[in-house]
């Protein structure tokens, strides 16, 4: 192997290694400042307990309950509108609109989040409020559907790139078997495409959930259980953009480690049970 | 963890602000040298990063940092000795005074006012009211004489002085109901109000503009008139406390905070001159 080469690998290599130890190095930072809450054995407490901090109460169960509905809601969205954009896009779709199509979304991807919020505020929460759900217009649903919006650009380059990467025999043989273009989209296109599918899915969900700014100006942020879609309802993400401002000592910054902790486990749970689904359904 | 803050803090201080130097009031810095260490209340930081910002400006041999804490930690930092100025949102009780031998200066007002949309009927309530509101009880308009539609509450998070400011002293500390709404700043609040035709909320008097409407209280208007006669309740003062009688950098730095310039700051920055 020449110096050349072996330069180019070990740089490779640190890239990777650095980026592999930073994921890791910081759920570790993580678990450190949130230790103390871990051996007092609060952890667990604050996990199904309100937050009520006039009454000693630092629990983020509301904003677990939150988050999770939240990027569900949005996943559960925004997952058929990416898919049939993309199917229609690559198989539907005459070659220009195809291409005029791409180029919007990628171009949707890259407009900022706060974009997508302050239209929300000034245009879907009124309507949300006058014609819909009634309340103030800040709720779950909502900052779903503003999320279902955001990811899915995201998804749908996905499950593009899935779909294009179909051998192109098949899909001949398909429209030689008098296929309709649904029948090639259940039986040969989503079984092909499945692990780009898979990434896409876990990549927008991973987005929804990871969200602040979105839930921070369209959920409403109560911190009541909510117990409707329409309900106002904070997550953990805008949880710990609300509190962050409070007294360093306090119980109520120390328990958002905890979000951080809970925040950082979901998204792996999360990844996890997808990516394990679809190995099973790949064998 | 907190000098990482302090430093944070004074690092955004230098960035952030802009430069608002008035010479004469600065003089009494010349050939000082030093380092003036400020902590406690949060609501405290816009002038104090500003005041902080002319002085380094001016004369580059004084460092002053600026750290949050609340106003509990800026009392009892500044009774310890750990800090040269302590801030405080509150009053020091005449037990902290009397422990630590603390003197107290205040140096601005903070006026907390209710608004609703201008669109809203229902501009005057009264205290108790405006208690049931808060507290969930009361839900509808209709109920304080507006039209048939549910209140839609607007509050902040915990670490707000100006929550803390309507909670004492407009609700008398009853828990806001924990269905409402929570937004990040003064400015959200005016925002989210201004949009919304049936929400309540509240701002520090100096956020009010034509976007909001100031709901008269027990038949008071919140003004920076009425708070300054102390009609208007709602208000509290901004203190900075020193160890015994400010001295050398401190007493330079409160005396700023109290001249024209230091006062110029205080009402850009939205709360009352006492000046």
């Amino acid at each position: 192997m020449s110096r050349e080469d072996l330069l180019q690998k070990t740089i490779l290599l640190c890239a990777t290694v650095g980026s592999g130890t930073l994921v890791v190095g910081i759920f570790l930072l993580m678990l450190h400042l949130g230790w103390p809450l871990l051996i007092s054995g609060q952890f667990f407490s604050l996990l199904l307990q309100e937050w009520r901090p006039a009454d000693n109460l630092y629990g983020i169960y509301p904003m677990l309950l939150g988050s999770t509905v939240i990027s569900l809601l949005a996943l559960l969205i925004g997952l058929p509108i990416s898919l049939g954009t993309a199917f229609a896009t690559t198989v539907v779709a005459p070659p220009w609109l195809r291409s005029a199509s791409l180029a919007l979304i990628r171009y949707m991807a890259g407009i900022p989040t706060v974009v997508y919020g302050f239209v929300a505020v000034f245009f879907l929460v009124p309507f949300m409020r006058e014609q819909i759900t009634g309340g103030s217009g800040l709720n779950i649903l909502s900052a779903a559907l503003v999320l279902a919006i955001l990811i899915a650009p995201t998804m749908v380059i996905f499950f593009v790139n899935g779909l294009s990467g179909v051998a192109k025999t098949y899909s001949l043989a398909v429209d030689a078997l008098g296929g309709t273009p649904v029948q090639k989209l259940l039986y040969l296109l989503l079984p092909q495409a499945w692990p780009a599918l898979t990434a896409g899915t876990v990549m927008g969900l991973g987005r929804a959930m990871g969200d602040t700014l979105i839930s921070l100006m369209v959920a409403g942020n109560s911190i009541a259980v909510p117990g409707a879609v329409t309900d106002s309802a904070r997550t953990l993400t805008a949880h710990i953009a609300l509190v962050i401002a409070a007294d360093f000592a306090g119980m109520e910054f120390m328990s958002i480690f905890s979000c951080g902790i809970v925040l950082y486990l979901f998204t792996v749970l999360f990844v996890s049970v997808i990516r394990l689904t679809s190995k099973t359904r790949n064998d | 963890m907190r000098n990482f803050f302090a430093t944070l803090t004074v690092l955004c201080a230098i960035m952030i602000s802009g430069a608002a130097v008035h010479a004469a009031d600065l003089d009494a810095f010349t050939g000082q040298s030093g380092t003036l260490k400020i902590a406690g209340g949060t609501a405290h930081i816009p002038v104090m990063k500003d005041a902080a910002q002319a002085i380094m400006e001016m004369n580059s041999e004084i460092r002053i940092t600026i750290a949050g804490g609340g106003s509990g930690v800026g009392i009892k930092q500044a009774g310890e000795g750990l800090i040269d100025i302590g801030n405080s949102g509150r009053e020091a009780t005449s037990q902290e005074l009397e422990t630590y031998g603390l003197t107290m200066i205040r140096w601005a007002i903070d006026g907390v006012s209710v608004v609703v949309n201008p669109k809203n009927s229902v501009q005057a309530l009264s205290s108790v009211q405006l208690r049931d509101i808060f507290a969930g009880r009361l839900t509808n308009w209709q109920e304080v004489g507006g039209e048939d539609r549910p209140i839609n509450l607007y509050t902040r998070d915990e670490a707000s002085g100006t929550r803390n400011v309507f909670w004492t002293k407009a609700i008398g500390k009853e828990a806001i109901d924990t269905k409402a709404n929570v937004v990040v700043s003064n400015g959200a609040m005016k925002t989210a109000v201004a949009n919304d035709p049936y929400a309540i909320g509240y701002v520090s008097v100096g956020h009010i503009d034509e976007t909001v409407a100031a709901v008269t209280l027990d038949g008071v208007t919140p003004s920076i008139a009425t708070v300054k006669s102390g009609d208007y309740k709602v208000a509290r003062g901004l203190f900075s406390l020193t160890k015994g009688e400010p001295q050398g950098l401190a007493k330079l730095f409160i005396d700023y905070l109290l001249s024209p310039s230091g006062q110029a700051i205080v009402a850009a920055k939205g709360f009352i001159p006492v000046k």
